[in-house]
């Protein structure tokens, strides 16, 4: 009998336990439609890659909801005396997934991995010049000159571990744009708040809490299981959570905002993104691949790209595609960055007539042909902000034919060297708050470790040498100066044709409260779920 | 739809006409004839077929008149307003009767598009039918008619495509020819794409149908009288067999066209058929589904109808020519 009762005990014990786990138990079904293009942490630098990866591995700092930097992995910082070396102070008793210690080792390999020429987050921190461990739980990083904004860059520069690279040969970075392969890029042992359990790419992925997580003190970590859901489709991922299938839609189609909010039992949060959406052209080759214009180019002409400026219409896309949720656009920098002013976001005003007498002086009176690459699963309404745009250019004889397709295969186009398409669409999120990360990914000449998604060829070597000076400025007024000397060029060059700042959506459950954050990112471990 | 004109035995009109060879006049009396005694009766029978010939008709009409009938023209970019996009039908409120069905999201005409659209879409499914039948009939015919390693082979391809669906292999030929292309298109490839894709993906049914027929053909004494006065195999296959072949074949065809309008219109929905400024019925549809939440219904339920009805109508069309021409059913 004595058996017998402790069966009974261990089976009643089982079943508290059950219960225990159940009340704690909260999964939260993730909807999106696109899916992150890789798990190798430094492989891409791209929006949705880095949310999912916030959840799995984690840099030294964070950005809280109000923008303010806060200690993740390392616990404090500072600038040591020597103005270009600062020094980093790392969490102690910080478990990789897999058990091993997280420590400086990891922190030099890591940094040195971002470095890589493969590595998409080398344009970020291309300022740095070591990184050298100097006890267990120190760092220093040594820059190239004084770099007030060193913190800053660091928020997506993600922790990995040394020796479960080395062990599993993945410490070369993956190569995206040429479509290789590593160990890192369907697996992942981070120090994060979420465990990765199973992952199919472009439709599923299973992200369990981690139970040794260093912050379970700091943050609610409430959601236990993320099921991470591609749902490409606008009207499929609104119909899955009205029907309960999913939990949280994280970016809502404009034209079903209305119809959720009135439902009642969805809770819908707005917020502007630190995005700009934009068109980028060729604008040095000497001809362009799709166009009918042979031996020259037409988007080298200033005047064509002033004439294009001028015939779209921002105004007519906020009303009838974005519905009123986007803010028009003269320069690729949303309000949050350092370097945005009101007089550079001025849109130009909308003239056909003068237009067209541009491209008339150009000597494109009857137009051209050119074909216009566009995203379909990345931005808010990707697709219809370009079929506007093709209409409106049509408008002064710039007839353009429009290829949409899925955000991998675009941004592959615009990642080759040389680029593959002589006009496109792209938007452009600044993590850093700081235009300086404009210039480096957006305006240098595509070389070394800059311009990595320069895909209009624009190289301009005075352009060059002001942006890599903005690194080494420690004088903030003097810094703003360069600044604003760098955006008065540009704007006047017309490189881009900016559009609008987006503004996001996110719908849930009424349980849930997931505000939209400026970087449009969601740390789960920061969820309370009701 | 596969098995009986597989095992159709051929009509003995068609015997008689490819046995006496080719005297003209013999031959259109004999047509007339034929469709007077068999077709026009069993056709004019039905109410039901009548009603889907004049539909099909009907349809048929306003796509190729499309130029000329349609209010506006959903491909002229420089004509669209943003500013006109998401109105309703006319008969709604806040409706323009300027646009009788309402406006997409670009600010296009419905009907229009649905107009212009459906011309695309019977474009690529005629064009598609006729490369895949074309393609089915002379390698059907080729089987059939050398036997052996050649028919092996042919068939043994065909039994292997038949295992994967149509839409698949559509998806995957659209895919690679894209691949080629390296996603610079050149204006109007993407229709010859669509055409190739669908084209390649339904040759299997004509194969096999032709080359059932072929088998019991090629043993008959027309045949065997063909080639002993030496006339070659090819001038065999194509001049005496061929006939005898293409009451089935137009079966198929009818039916296949059906399929690629809607396998047309499935690619199209898929975001790989033709793109958002050259609306298909299919692109149509896919934009329009977008917009269902929102209350925009007309973007989506009047395209849809009208592939549906088109769909309807040529299957209907497809089924009573099977009947009309299968002896056994008569």
């Amino acid at each position: 009998m004595a058996s017998g009762s402790i069966f009974r005990a261990a089976a009643a014990l089982l079943v508290l336990a059950l219960a225990a786990g159940t009340a704690d138990a909260r999964t939260v079904r993730w909807a999106r439609s696109g899916d992150a293009l890789t798990l190798d942490p430094h492989a891409q630098n791209e929006g949705p890659t880095h949310n999912l990866l916030q959840q799995i591995y984690e840099p030294l700092i964070i950005r809280d909801l109000s923008g303010k930097l806060v200690p993740t992995l390392a616990t404090s910082w500072r600038v040591t005396e020597d103005p270009t070396v600062w020094e980093f102070k790392l969490r102690q008793g910080v478990k990789f997934h897999n058990g091993n210690t997280f420590n400086a080792d990891d922190v030099v390999f890591s940094l040195e991995r971002a470095l890589q020429p493969t590595s998409d987050l080398k344009s970020l921190i291309s300022f740095i010049d070591k990184v050298v461990r100097v006890d267990d739980y120190t760092v220093h990083i040594k820059t190239k000159g004084p770099n007030p904004l060193v913190p800053a860059y660091l928020i997506t520069m993600y922790m990995m571990d040394k020796e479960w690279c080395e062990a599993n040969s993945t410490v070369t970075v993956q190569d995206y744009k040429d479509k290789k392969d590593n160990f890192a890029v369907r697996n992942a042992n981070g120090t994060g708040p979420y465990v990765l359990v199973s992952r199919e790419q472009d439709v599923k992925t299973v992200l369990r809490r981690n139970d040794a997580y260093w912050g379970k003190a700091e943050y609610p970590v409430a959601v236990s299981e993320i099921v991470y859901l591609t749902i490409k489709a606008d009207a499929t991922r609104v119909a899955a959570l009205i029907s309960g299938d999913v939990d949280f839609v994280h970016d809502v189609p404009v034209q079903d905002i209305d119809r959720l909010e009135k439902a009642g039992h969805f809770r819908v949060n707005f917020g502007p993104e630190n995005r700009t959406i934009f068109l980028g052209m060729d604008v040095a080759s000497p001809a362009l691949a799709t166009s009918n214009v042979k031996g020259k180019n037409p988007f080298a002409d200033k005047r064509v790209r002033q004439a294009m400026n001028m015939t779209i219409d921002r105004g007519a896309i906020k009303r009838v595609v974005m519905r009123g949720q986007s803010v028009p656009a003269g320069i690729i920098a949303p309000p949050f960055v350092n370097g945005y002013t009101k007089e550079l976001d001025q849109l130009p005003k909308v003239d056909l007539d003068k237009a067209k007498a541009l491209l008339k002086d150009a000597g494109y009176a009857e137009g051209f042909q050119v074909t216009l690459h566009c995203p379909n699963d990345r931005y808010i309404n990707d697709e219809g902000i370009c079929q506007a745009v093709t209409g409106m250019l049509a408008k002064i004889g710039i007839k353009v034919n429009l290829v949409v397709q899925p955000k991998g295969p675009h941004f592959t186009l615009l990642q080759k060297t040389p680029p593959e398409s002589d006009f496109y669409m792209l938007g452009w999120g600044v993590p850093t708050f700081d235009s300086h990360y404009v210039f480096a990914y957006l305006y240098h000449t595509r070389s070394g470790k800059d311009g990595g998604w320069n895909a209009t060829r624009y190289s301009n070597p005075d352009i060059d040498k002001s942006i890599q000076g903005l690194t080494e400025e420690i004088d903030v007024v003097k810094r703003n100066a360069a600044i604003a000397r760098l955006w008065s060029t540009l704007s006047d060059e017309t490189v881009y044709i900016a559009l609008h700042h987006q503004m996001v959506a996110h719908a849930m459950k009424s349980d849930l409260d997931i505000p939209v954050r400026p970087d449009n990112w969601v740390y789960m471990k920061m969820t309370a779920a009701k | 739809m596969q098995d009986a004109p597989e095992s159709t035995a051929p009509s003995p009109v068609a015997i008689s006409r490819a046995s006496t060879g080719d005297d003209r006049n013999a031959r259109r009396s004999r047509l007339a004839t034929f469709l007077d005694a068999d077709l026009l009766h069993s056709f004019l029978r039905s109410k039901l077929v009548v009603v889907a010939a004049l539909l099909t008709l009907a349809i048929v009409a306003a796509a190729l008149l499309a130029p000329l009938i349609a209010p506006h023209d959903p491909y002229d970019l420089k004509a669209l307003s943003l500013l006109d996009a998401n109105t309703p039908p006319a008969w709604e409120k806040d409706g323009d009767p300027n646009y009788l069905l309402g406006t997409d999201d670009q600010g296009r005409d419905i009907l229009s598009t649905i107009l212009y659209g459906t011309r695309s879409s019977l474009q690529i499914g005629i064009c598609s039918v006729l490369l895949a039948s074309a393609l089915g009939l002379s390698l059907g015919l080729w089987a059939g008619y050398a036997g052996g390693r050649v028919d092996t082979v042919i068939m043994r391809i065909a039994d292997v495509q038949l295992t994967f669906p149509a839409i698949l292999t559509a998806l995957l030929i659209d895919g690679v020819a894209l691949a080629i292309l390296k996603h610079r298109m050149v204006e109007g490839g993407k229709f010859w794409i669509l055409v190739l894709a669908i084209g390649l993906s339904f040759w299997v049914q004509y194969a096999r149908t032709v080359r059932g027929v072929t088998l019991v053909e090629r043993n008959k004494e027309y045949v065997e009288a063909a080639r002993l006065i030496g006339i070659g195999p090819f001038k065999i296959m194509f001049q005496h067999i061929l006939p005898n072949v293409l009451g089935p074949v137009l079966v198929i065809a009818t039916i296949n066209l059906a399929l690629a309008v809607i396998t047309e219109a499935t690619l199209s929905f898929l975001g790989v058929g033709l793109p958002p400024t050259e609306p298909s019925l299919g692109t149509m549809i896919q934009v329009g589904n977008k917009y269902l939440f929102s209350g925009s219904w007309w973007m989506v339920a009047f395209p849809g109808l009208t592939l549906a009805a088109l769909a309807l109508a040529v299957n209907l069309l497809g089924d009573w020519l099977r009947d009309a021409l299968n002896p056994k059913l008569r």
